[in-house]
């Protein structure tokens, strides 16, 4: 077994000039050289995207692989609300530090100083690209660039484009990699899965794919891999993410040595539309900026059978304005949902489920008129109507926590690095900047910073250092190893011929993760979760069954691969949420609260990173990284 | 509910394809169009036969991942609306539904429901950028444009690209998926500078991969559920003729 010995390799130095310094320490290559050299990158999202586009503007060869048919499906596409960035156009005192502190603040203390300041600091920059790019941005009637506020800041900081925010930075990012396509130096490789990452002599060299049109299972070389794959909240069954969002890329890299950090810490994003029946596939979110002009309520009393619009003001509780009186409607993502989780807990919930609260837009509608509320969120209206056929302008949505975003992820250094030599890991497939819980409109920009501005850096440097391999080198043993194990791996999934379908044991997944390593936790609910896994790891592999042929496009192969590595990221969840004995953020432990029920960190033994390696038949081993903190002061978070 | 679905099957590119009757029984009305297919698909895997194939991922209407023809329209009866956000209460007791792929040339079919709109991407590819590589970019709010502008612009870039212009045209015409890309870009000033170029490489390219001539018929609009308007095909028209007028001018000095 490898020990590790975890260290971010920031350097040493002043915080505020330490990203500058550093970028100007790194080795560049200069066109003619860089052409010299191959980069693979897996997922053309925002990240993905951003950085097969730069990479290739310094003149690298980049070779892009997305399961999709074409980068702009990714799941980046749906990301409603914003993105923020320390512009201070609306000069309500915003500032590269305060961003910088929010983002630790509201990660509850548990990400790494260095990357949240560059983070902050960078995304300046990325408003300044995208506006070059032609991303459509809200503007006000001046002609400037429009601004509005998030949850969990008291400032506004955040660009957006209607509430497709998330889709026009992505074609913009796209947009830029279609030209690449154009000069040649990308090439695109559609409907591809990547299913094992090569190492040559301790290297990432390549990586083994599978054609999901022709089923071909192939092998490609390359002088370093990029992963930009997202994340992993589909392990929920039950989400906000798209249905072929996976964790595969990064459980096959996973297997292979890179460490997978703070697998437990998940967003659970208190807006989206409740759950309805047993046939529901996904969830659908409700941008968050909604709670700027909505407010959350419940009746005061159980059971309440009256219509929301006959419940005079003196019998609703608005428990967000009522508990968190200097931030209301406004509380980071973790506190809302917990709360909203709690009041329904309590019979106060409403719908035939009663697992959801209202959010209400009557006085804002009153106040700033409808056409405000319909130019400000008229396709997020729309499209509520459209699922519920309730029409919000008239009576209040109905909502409920849903799964939304996996702060956790692979483990990298200050480069974006992994703990495989070569392997690089950026935007949500990273353990990233969001500490135990991400502030809202901070995916964006921490994708788009990554792909943009970091790895193009740090990824040139590395392969500075490298001498060019200048040829396919899948021939080596190494690949023809891994492809044979891949291979092997799907004829066995193939034979096994059983009695349920790929989806079904997908849903008993998620029912346990959700129910177990959900919005709370215990231990004797996670003990609980570690004994049902093992249970439903024996069903699938003994019992699903795979029409079909694998030399041909089968979607319930593509599921099965996916899922086998969903189980196993799912146990792992359950390790890392039992060792973590404190709430921090999304991460609530129910032994671990104030008597206001509120998230009790313990910072004296937890102030920590957890990086797990992984074990086939064992269990895990923790790998630690101390958290140092010596530009921000440790307190408790408050939003009262 | 009860619903008869006749569904388009087709091995592969290579293979000839048949409709095939499946009857489902006691479907809630309130799950989704792409549900009642999983409930299909589950079915047929249970059964140990091949499920149908269907493109599909975010399920809220912003991929463009989705879209075949329900009783011959894109997406389905419902206006504005992508498959994956209908829902089978727009449709009754004992429907016949028929489901087959987009049909177009330029839009080859892989299998069953699922196409190759790979021809997008290439159009794309030929110039529907800004020429600015990363880092170049002046600081944003350097560049003011009009509300009206930045707002227009933003209807034209809400595109998702999934073909219901394409399979509604009896043309088999991507004017109005182009037109939304050349309008976006040429209303921006940022876009302005390789606006003549862009328009002649896209209708270049649309035309090489196969699509048909634009007649005007309106059919892409009424169909596209993003309501992309006509107005598009207009502003790509002026766009195009510039540019000829000024290629032509230019020639002669």
């Amino acid at each position: 077994m490898t020990d590790y010995n975890l260290f971010s390799k920031a350097p040493e130095g002043d915080l505020y000039t330490k990203w500058e310094n550093y970028k100007e320490s790194l080795k560049t290559l200069t066109p003619e050289e860089a052409n010299n050299y191959k980069i693979i990158i897996i997922g053309t999202g925002l990240a993905g995207a951003s950085a097969s586009a730069t990479l290739a503007e310094k003149g690298f060869n980049v070779h892009a692989f997305s399961f999709h048919e074409s980068p702009r499906r990714a799941h980046s596409i749906a990301a409603q609300g914003g993105i923020n960035a320390a512009k201070n156009y609306k000069n309500d005192g915003d500032s590269v530090m305060r961003l910088f502190y929010d983002t630790i603040k509201g990660g509850d203390f548990r990400s790494r100083e260095d990357n949240v300041y560059r983070l902050a600091e960078i995304s300046k920059n990325i408003i300044d690209q995208c506006v070059a790019q032609g991303v459509p941005f809200a503007r006000e009637y001046g002609g400037l660039l429009d601004n509005r506020s998030f949850g969990g800041v008291q400032v506004s900081r955040t660009f957006y484009a209607r509430g497709q925010t998330g889709q026009q930075l992505l074609l913009g990012a796209y947009s830029a990699l279609s030209r690449q396509m154009e000069n040649k130096k990308v090439t695109f490789y559609p409907r591809h899965d990547m299913l094992d990452i090569v190492v040559v002599d301790g290297k990432a060299k390549g990586i083994v794919t599978r054609d999901l049109i022709s089923g071909e299972v192939k092998t490609h070389s390359a002088d370093t891999v990029i992963l930009a794959t997202g994340g992993y909240s589909n392990v929920y069954y039950l989400s906000t993410n798209a249905m072929a969002s996976n964790v595969t890329a990064n459980w096959r890299a996973h297997r292979k040595g890179a460490l997978f950090a703070n697998p437990s810490f998940t967003q659970i994003h208190p807006t989206c539309i409740p759950v309805k029946n047993d046939f529901q596939s996904k969830l659908t979110l409700m941008s968050e900026s909604l709670r700027n002009d909505g407010r959350v309520w419940v009746p005061k009393k159980k059971n309440e059978q009256r219509k929301p619009i006959d419940i005079p003001e003196e019998d609703r509780d608005y428990y967000l304005e009522r508990i968190y009186p200097a931030f209301g409607n406004l509380v980071p993502r973790d506190v809302a949902s917990r709360r909203a989780k709690e009041v329904c807990d309590e019979g106060r919930g409403i719908g035939p489920t009663g697992f959801a609260v209202y959010l209400d837009f009557q006085k804002a509608i009153e106040e700033k008129g409808e056409d405000f509320i319909r130019e400000k969120y008229g396709n997020l209206f729309d499209m509520y109507q459209n699922i519920t056929d309730e029409n919000p302008y008239q009576t209040p949505m109905k909502i409920y926590p849903a799964v939304h975003y996996t702060m956790g992820g692979l483990w990298v250094d200050y480069n974006l690095m992994t703990t495989i030599n070569g392997l690089f890991s950026i935007g949500e497939s990273n353990f990233s900047d969001h500490g135990a819980n991400r502030l809202g409109a901070s995916a964006l920009m921490q994708g788009l910073a990554d792909g943009y501005f970091v790895v193009p850096h740090t990824a040139m440097d590395f392969l500075a250092k490298e001498k060019p391999l200048k040829k396919d080198i899948t021939d080596r043993a190494e690949f023809k190893e891994a492809e044979e194990k891949t291979k092997k791996e799907i004829s066995k999934l193939m034979s096994i011929d059983g009695n349920f379908a790929v989806d079904e044991i997908h849903r008993e997944l998620g029912k346990v993760v959700w129910d177990e390593i959900g919005m709370a936790r215990n231990e004797a609910g996670l003990k609980h979760a570690l004994s049902e896994i093992p249970k439903i790891k024996q069903k699938f592999w003994s019992n699903i069954s795979i029409p079909g042929s694998e030399k041909d496009i089968n979607q319930e192969l593509e599921k099965a691969l996916r899922i086998k590595d969903f189980i196993e990221l799912a146990e792992l969840m359950a390790f890392d949420a039992l060792d973590r004995k404190e709430s921090c953020g999304a991460h609530f432990r129910e032994e671990y609260q104030t008597e206001e029920n509120e998230a009790e960190r313990n910072d004296i033994e937890y102030k920590y990173v957890s990086a797990w390696d992984y074990s086939e038949n064992e269990q895990p081993k923790l790998f630690k990284e101390e958290l140092k903190y010596k530009n921000v002061k440790l307190k408790t978070r408050s939003y009262k | 509910m009860n619903i008869n679905l006749k569904v388009w099957r087709q091995k592969s590119g290579e293979n000839k394809g048949l409709l095939k009757t499946y009857r489902l029984e006691n479907i809630d009305p309130n799950i989704s169009f792409l549900e009642m297919l999983d409930i299909l698909n589950i079915k047929l895997v249970k059964e140990k036969n091949d499920p149908v194939a269907f493109d599909h991922d975010c399920r809220e209407g912003i991929c463009g991942s989705c879209g075949f023809m329900i009783n011959g329209r894109p997406h389905g009866p419902q206006k504005a609306t992508t498959v994956c956000q209908l829902h089978m209460r727009a449709f009754n007791n004992e429907d016949d539904i028929i489901l087959e792929p987009f049909r177009a040339k330029s839009f080859p079919v892989i299998k069953d429901l699922s196409v190759n709109r790979k021809a997008f991407d290439k159009i794309i590819s030929s110039g529907g950028y800004v020429s600015t590589n990363t880092g170049e970019a002046p600081e944003a709010n350097s560049t003011i444009i009009e509300k009206e502008n930045a707002d227009e612009a933003f209807l034209s870039s809400a595109c998702i690209g999934c073909g219901a212009c394409v399979a509604a045209c009896k043309n088999s015409s991507a004017m109005l998926f182009t037109s939304a890309k050349v309008s976006h870009l040429s209303l921006l000033p940022q876009g302005k500078e390789e606006g003549k170029d862009r328009v002649t490489k896209m209708v270049a390219t649309m035309d090489s991969e196969g699509f048909g001539a634009c007649t005007n018929t309106g059919a892409c609009s009424a169909e596209c559920p993003k309501e992309i308007g006509q107005i598009n095909i207009a502003r790509l028209n002026q766009e195009y003729i510039l540019s000829s007028l000024f290629s032509f001018l230019k020639s002669r000095k």
